[in-house]
């Protein structure tokens, strides 16, 4: 029997979770259900006002984008645990880091993506002109992506704990805020017509160290769990 | 040398050395720190733009590169756990994390009464600040993550690989004064000339006894360690027995 190559693994792995996250729907929408209603919740608190919304805006949409996608980071490995899928991923043969970083870009299509789709109209509730739409896209590309990859660190480490919901929180936000900062302040530059390039290109570069060595740190932490 | 160091690491060994050097860390830092504080209060001259306000800094600048030094230790202790699986190294990871934290809330809570005469506000959200805020939750992470995990192995492994990812934020933490265009002056300490001699010395002083004392409640607390991992074992019970 030939053994199985890199890439054809991680396409077999990654349409394994597709798969199973369309047959599970709730999953895939709750996130963006959450999204839409958490963003709906400031203009109430806050006043309807346009001009006033539009200064908020960008800290709202991140933030709300953070804690929606923050939800769905527990069930990452969750059911594959339970059921005893992911002893035999770790079995396989295949590099672990490999299959980390598939079911992290897995759980990022069906958790992040859903969320920058809906994110312009969210957006253009919140009166952010139109000109910042692609900015508040782009930056929500990649802040969703940098919580997959080092969300995946947490959820590995939290596997079978108790509470770990919470507890998953607690770890992974303080490592998320530098992509908060800069990619709320990249939304607010376009909002306010300047060059968002600068904290785009920081938000990049996080991006890419998160996606490098983000799923060696999961591979770790999966080791750990799965003794 | 490697004998010497497996030595170190077998639990009764450590016990017994960590026992005898306790009060040649204790003492030397309580030493250092007194004389720290009255060289910092009393015989250093008046900074001549903050007046008597900057003596504050004696205090502030030794936390925070305290809770700095204690991460990294715990970093470097981790790796060497995860590698080496030397019981051990997780427990000075372990023991180190409490202490930081609070070294990391003394800086951020002498930073804040400090910045309120001189800013004129207790808290601004700069880089500096923030990156230094983010510590203090890497390290309430890491001691939440800890403590809930029952299995005392698994608990060690899993800290450890978090407290690795979160080295990241050490030099963003360092460098955030020249990175960022911040409210929060650059380094002095380290920088040759920003500050006389008379205002060095109590500074140094403050940070060697800060060490010192690290190190003290570092024994201490792994010598609590020991006896609560090793309980049931023969040897403690004599030890203890004596």
């Amino acid at each position: 029997m030939q053994p199985t190559g890199l890439l054809r693994a991680g396409a077999l792995l990654y349409s394994r979770d597709l798969k199973l996250a369309f047959r599970r729907w709730e999953q895939v929408t709750q996130p963006v259900v959450f999204f839409l209603m958490v963003t709906t919740l400031f203009p109430l608190a806050l006043s309807p006002d346009t001009a006033q919304l539009r200064q908020v805006a960008a800290g709202i949409v991140w933030v709300a984008a953070l804690l929606s996608a923050l939800l769905a980071l527990e069930f990452m490995f969750r059911s594959d645990y339970e059921d005893g899928t992911l002893e035999q991923l770790v079995l396989s043969g295949q590099p672990l880091w490999w299959l980390a970083l598939v079911k992290a870009l897995a759980h990022w299509t069906v958790s992040g993506l859903p969320l920058v789709v809906a994110s312009p109209l969210v957006a253009a509730s919140l009166a952010v002109p139109t000109e910042a739409q692609a900015t508040v896209v782009v930056s929500l590309i990649l802040g969703t992506g940098i919580l997959s990859f080092l969300g995946a660190v947490g959820a590995g480490l939290t596997l079978g704990v108790r509470r770990g919901s919470v507890l998953l929180s607690l770890l992974v936000l303080p490592l998320t805020m530098p992509a908060l900062i800069f990619g709320a302040r990249a939304v607010d530059l376009s909002i306010m017509g300047d060059s968002s390039r600068g904290p785009l290109l920081l938000l990049t570069a996080m991006f890419i160290l998160s996606l490098t060595l983000g799923p060696f740190a999961t591979s770790a932490a999966l080791k750990v769990s799965m003794e | 040398m490697w004998t010497w160091f497996h030595k170190l690491a077998s639990p009764p060994h450590f016990y017994r050395i960590a026992g005898l050097t306790i009060p040649w860390f204790s003492w030397p830092a309580l030493i250092l720190i007194l004389v720290g504080l009255y060289g910092g209060l009393v015989l250093a001259p008046m900074d001549y733009q903050q007046g008597e306000g900057f003596r504050i800094f004696y205090v502030h600048v030794p936390s925070a590169i305290m809770s700095m030094f204690i991460y990294s230790t715990m970093a470097i202790a981790a790796g060497i756990g995860l590698i080496w699986r030397m019981k051990l190294a997780h427990a000075v990871a372990a023991a180190s994390a409490p202490i930081g934290a609070w070294f990391t809330f003394c800086a951020l809570a002498t930073g804040s009464l400090w910045g309120k005469p001189m800013w004129g506000t207790w808290w601004v959200w700069d880089a500096r600040l923030t990156s230094e805020l983010i510590l203090l939750f890497l390290y309430l992470g890491f001691i939440a993550l800890r403590s809930s995990i029952e299995d005392p192995q698994r608990a060690d492994r899993s800290a450890a690989v978090l407290a690795l990812v979160g080295v990241i934020n050490l030099p963003v933490i360092h460098y955030s004064v020249v990175w960022w265009n911040s409210l929060h002056q650059g380094s002095t300490m380290f920088n040759p000339g920003a500050m006389s001699i008379q205002m060095k010395w109590p500074a140094l002083a403050m940070l060697f006894g800060f060490m010192l004392y690290y190190g003290a409640v570092l024994f201490v607390r792994l010598r609590a360690e020991v006896i609560r991992r090793e309980r049931n074992a023969a040897w403690l019970r004599e030890e203890l027995a004596r």
